[in-house]
């Protein structure tokens, strides 16, 4: 199989308030189309692990490859190219534009990359909010959502630009069980028909358990799933 | 590019989705380029009037025969040599006549010179006015009044009687106004003017002008240029000065060196002749520039801290918009139309109040006195400073949306988004 990411040899550090080691020495791969689920303990480095594959974080040691391309030491504007057009990040705290609607937040990315009229990403926008249950809020401002309604728009948004992988830091986190399922259902869906890449972090054992691949987690390593 | 459609629209959500804040960061630029219109327009109309005042009243150039001008001696011609030394204590100049032989034709071939505005030729001598007992010293300038009210424009500057009847009559003098006062006289009264060479004639007062100076008002009396040569016994070809205006102003250093060398009398170019009053009004200028300096750099920080405040209170959208693959470039689009929408409205409005602010000023009555013939206070409404403001208030605060805008479109964005 076709490999879409390769993680080697990541160690990441923070030095405030003192300097402590987070990830420690983190290797592995996802395949194409694979769903894969990361679990561990609050405060493990779960978060801080996907920030450096999302390639929002740059200060890091060892090396991260997507799709083939070798992304570190890739300048900025690079970097953010590459996110727009291959990679659907949903953040653990939902975050939208507050001056948008639901509708604007989940079609910017596609305007930013371009490839259809605004008319087509106006309905790209739509379909993706009718797949979460959100079209009837496309218009209203973001602040106005509730947390779950806003994670939602913040999953559409993600898979607008049809990103070759989706990263979802406990995407499900506010949503009840109903809509835990939809997300679920819609991740396995992409990932089967489309061959798109699933990685999330979650807290949800039952989640975990029916996705392709566990990646467990504690204390800045990896203990099991490799 | 920085401004395309897609970020000009990002742009104008962030600022109409947070009008209060947009209007407040106008207002910041708005105060600053009020201010500064009011005070250039104040201040350089002050210097303006002063200025103007001196200006039109002197010549840009005078042609005069200067006395004992440039004579070697004449033991220098017989001994002359380097091993020689001739002493000659208090060398006096000859007998000559004050006059510009050719006068006239100088006057005529001058007027002919694309370069200048006017020519007035004149006869001006020092005379004595008896007043009682006392004798006041003045100058009897004979003109052409015609030439003269050209380049002094004149005919504005009399406060009684007319410039008509000085043309129409022989013993005619108009006299400055500091002098009549001096002299308690008034249009119609007649006085007694003794001549450098001891002659008494009775003139005509005519009416009285005032320049605005007192150098000019408390001792020139106007008279044409017939009667002073008969006063003074000359025939009427008869000229002392020469006065030239010209176009610009600037040109009068060279243009006075030209002609002195080509008629070979003195010819004094207006700095030479006011060189303490150029002296003032170049540190009046100085001070004007200080103060309009100080005033932009506290209203250019005023604006850099709205700017900042303006970028870092959207810290967090940057952070999302990068996540979301929006370069540097986008960001710093985002900002700067912003910048550039909230300078342009606050520098309109600005103008706008400034405008309003010098008009009123122009309003307030002001009593220039005896020096300066004014009513309301001097403000220079010179569109230049419009442009300038406009100018300023929009590239200040499109650089004070620029840089904050540009660092902050350079960090990670975890670092804003981890919390
Ligand atoms: N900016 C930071 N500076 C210093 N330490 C940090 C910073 N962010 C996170 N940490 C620390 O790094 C460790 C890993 O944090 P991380 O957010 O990756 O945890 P997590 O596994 O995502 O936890 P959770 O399940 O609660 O989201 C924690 O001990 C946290 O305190
Ligand atoms: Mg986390």
């Amino acid at each position: 199989m076709e490999k879409v990411l390769v993680a080697k040899g990541l160690n990441k550090y923070f030095t405030e308030p003192n300097r402590f080691q987070v990830l420690k020495n983190i290797t592995f791969s996802v395949e194409k189309g694979e769903f894969l689920s990361v679990i561990g303990k609050s405060g493990c480095g779960k978060s801080t692990l996907l920030y450096l594959l999302s390639t929002m974080d740059t200060d890091y040691e060892g090396s991260i490859e997507m799709k083939g391309q070798l992304l570190t030491g890739k300048g900025q504007n690079e970097l953010a190219k590459f996110r727009n057009k291959n990679l659907g990040f949903v953040f653990q705290f939902h975050y939208l534009l507050p001056e948008f609607s639901a509708l604007e937040n989940v079609m910017l990315p596609a305007l930013k990359l371009g490839e259809y009229s605004k008319e087509e990403i106006e309905s790209r926008a739509y379909e993706k909010l009718k797949l979460l249950d959100m079209h009837d809020y496309a218009l209203k401002k973001s602040t106005k959502l509730s947390g779950g309604q806003q994670q939602r728009v913040a999953i559409a948004r993600a898979l607008i630009n049809d990103p070759a992988i989706i990263m979802g830091d406990e995407p499900t986190g506010n949503l009840d069980k109903a809509n835990t399922d939809t997300v679920f259902n819609i991740f396995k869906e992409l990932s089967r028909e489309m061959g798109q890449t699933i990685i999330t972090v979650t807290h949800d054992r039952d989640f975990a358990n029916s996705s392709d691949r566990i990646i467990e987690m504690s204390d800045g390593e990896i203990i099991k799933g490799n | 590019m920085w401004f395309n459609r897609l970020n000009l629209k990002i742009a104008r959500i962030h600022l109409f989705s947070k009008k209060k804040q947009t209007v407040i960061a106008s207002l910041g630029v708005t105060f600053g380029i009020a201010m500064f219109v009011l005070m250039i327009s104040v201040m350089t109309g002050v210097n303006k009037l002063l200025e103007d005042t001196q200006l039109t009243s002197t010549p840009h150039v005078r042609i005069y025969r200067d006395v004992g001008h440039e004579r070697p001696t004449l033991l220098s011609l017989y001994n002359s040599g380097d091993t020689n030394w001739n002493l000659v204590h208090h060398q006096k100049p000859k007998d000559e006549p004050l006059n510009l032989r050719n006068g006239l034709l100088i006057a005529r071939s001058l007027e002919k010179n694309p370069a200048v505005l006017g020519v007035s030729p004149q006869v001006s001598s020092q005379v004595f006015f008896n007043y009682g007992p006392a004798q006041l010293s003045g100058m009897l300038v004979g003109v052409d009044m015609e030439k003269e009210d050209r380049l002094y424009n004149v005919r504005s500057k009399v406060k009684s009687g007319s410039l008509e009847a000085l043309v129409s009559s022989n013993d005619g003098i108009l006299m400055g106004k500091g002098l009549a006062d001096k002299m308690q006289v008034k249009a119609g009264d007649k006085v007694t003017v003794t001549t450098p060479k001891g002659d008494v004639v009775l003139l005509r007062v005519v009416g009285t002008f005032q320049m605005g100076i007192g150098a000019i008002d408390n001792v020139r009396c106007y008279t044409s240029l017939q009667t002073v040569q008969k006063i003074l016994q000359q025939n009427t070809r008869y000229i002392t000065d020469i006065h030239v205006k010209l176009l610009d102003l600037n040109k009068s250093t060279p243009l006075a060196r030209e002609w002195q060398d080509r008629f070979g009398y003195r010819a004094e170019d207006w700095e030479t002749a006011n060189a303490t009053i150029l002296v003032s009004f170049t540190i009046r200028n100085i001070m004007t520039g200080v103060v309009v300096m100080t005033l932009l750099v506290v209203a250019g920080f005023g604006i850099y801290n709205i700017m900042n405040m303006t970028v870092y209170d959207k810290m967090k959208d940057i952070a999302i918009m990068k996540a979301t693959g929006f370069e540097s470039k986008d960001i710093i689009g985002v900002f700067i139309s912003q910048a550039a929408f909230i300078g342009l409205m606050g520098a309109v409005v600005g103008l706008c109040i400034g405008y309003i602010l010098s008009y009123l000023v122009s309003r307030v009555p002001f009593d220039g006195g005896e020096f300066l013939s004014v009513d309301h206070f001097p403000v220079n409404f010179d569109p230049k400073f419009y442009v300038f403001g406009i100018v300023f208030g929009v590239v200040t605060t499109i650089l004070a949306g620029y840089f904050p805008s540009r660092k902050a479109s350079k960090v990670d964005p975890v670092e804003i988004l981890r919390g």
